[in-house]
């Protein structure tokens, strides 16, 4: 199964996406500069953490009309995986592959930190090992991951399933305290309509080996290899 | 040439956690009074047009497509006449 994962300029989680693809998933990946226009060697592209062209005006909303972007909703549209993270879900959110928008941190802060998600949905690509209601530990590193969508189109979301990370305490309870950022409905990753995209404010990269503090992050990535495999 | 001032600001329906920040602040300082604070921004552009109907439609599309985010920005713009 092959990865790409797209360099932008402000990007700093570039580095560490590709790591944990070659080096502890063992599977080919190479990096997508922004200016490339041809993805059709690839099975999963990550859109990575950062602050793509220095957030100006909206985070993600420059990096949205890069060159490479019209390709990878090529890419989203043939079917083919996307998982951003971070800056790379807001830019999912502005290029309308993902619904709704980011609003600053409730609190005013950056806020990094590790915190708990529950999962969800586990009929996704990205989620197929986890169990459902399944707790897991995945940091933060964010100014603007307050999700939010307009209440008319909240009830959607659930319906079809697009719903896939909230956060919680570590029992999977929903509270205000251990919403990080005021996101609508504590929801910290989302899916499109056909589950091939995601877009998820923790980073997985950061949590994929028991050195850094935890590896539930390395069974999404796992997750898409199984899903691949069985297709 | 056409000067164009371009305002965005959060809805009225999306909570700004930076309006309220400084609306605390104000009111640390003794302005009271203070009720509401909102906090936006404002674009200035200079267009090589003459024909302000024409400039209107552009910078129209400009914002929808760019300059804000119709799910949770609102804009309006003034042309100045240099």
């Amino acid at each position: 199964m092959r990865f790409g994962v797209v360099v932008f300029p402000g990007s700093n989680c570039d580095q560490d996406c590709f790591y944990v693809i070659k080096e502890v998933l063992n599977e080919p990946v190479r990096y997508i500069w922004h200016k490339e226009k041809e993805l059709k060697d690839l099975d999963c592209i990550i859109l990575p953490g950062g602050f793509s062209y220095g957030d100006y005006l909206r985070a993600g909303s420059i990096a949205r009309f890069s060159p490479v972007m019209n390709a990878l909703v090529d890419f989203a549209r043939r079917g083919g995986l996307i998982i951003g993270i971070c800056n790379g879900f807001q830019i999912l959110l502005e290029v309308g592959l993902l619904p709704g928008a980011m609003l600053r941190n409730k609190s005013i802060h950056f806020i990094c930190k590790y915190v708990y998600l529950r999962v969800e949905n586990t009929q996704t690509p990205f989620t197929s090992l986890f169990r459902e209601g399944q707790v897991v530990r995945i940091p933060i590193a964010h100014n603007e991951g307050n999700y939010y969508i307009e209440d008319e189109k909240l009830p959607l979301l659930y319906n079809n399933k697009q719903v896939v990370f909230r956060y919680s305490d570590r029992e999977g309870r929903l509270k205000d305290e251990f919403n990080p950022n005021g996101a609508k409905d504590f929801i910290a990753g989302i899916v499109n309509k056909e589950a091939n995209v995601l877009g998820m404010m923790p980073h997985p990269e950061r949590s994929s080996e028991k050195i850094l503090g935890s590896e539930d992050g390395l069974l999404i990535f796992k997750s898409i290899v199984n899903w691949h495999k069985k297709r | 040439m056409l000067e164009v001032e371009v305002y965005i600001s959060l809805k009225k329906t999306v909570a700004d956690p930076q309006g309220l920040a400084v609306k605390h602040a104000l009111e640390s300082l003794g302005y009271s009074e203070v009720k509401d604070v909102r906090v936006g921004k404002l674009i200035y552009l200079r267009l090589d047009l003459a024909d302000r109907k024409v400039a209107e439609e552009r910078i129209e599309q400009m914002c929808k497509k760019l300059l804000a985010n119709p799910i949770i920005e609102d804009f309006k713009f003034k042309l100045i006449t240099s």
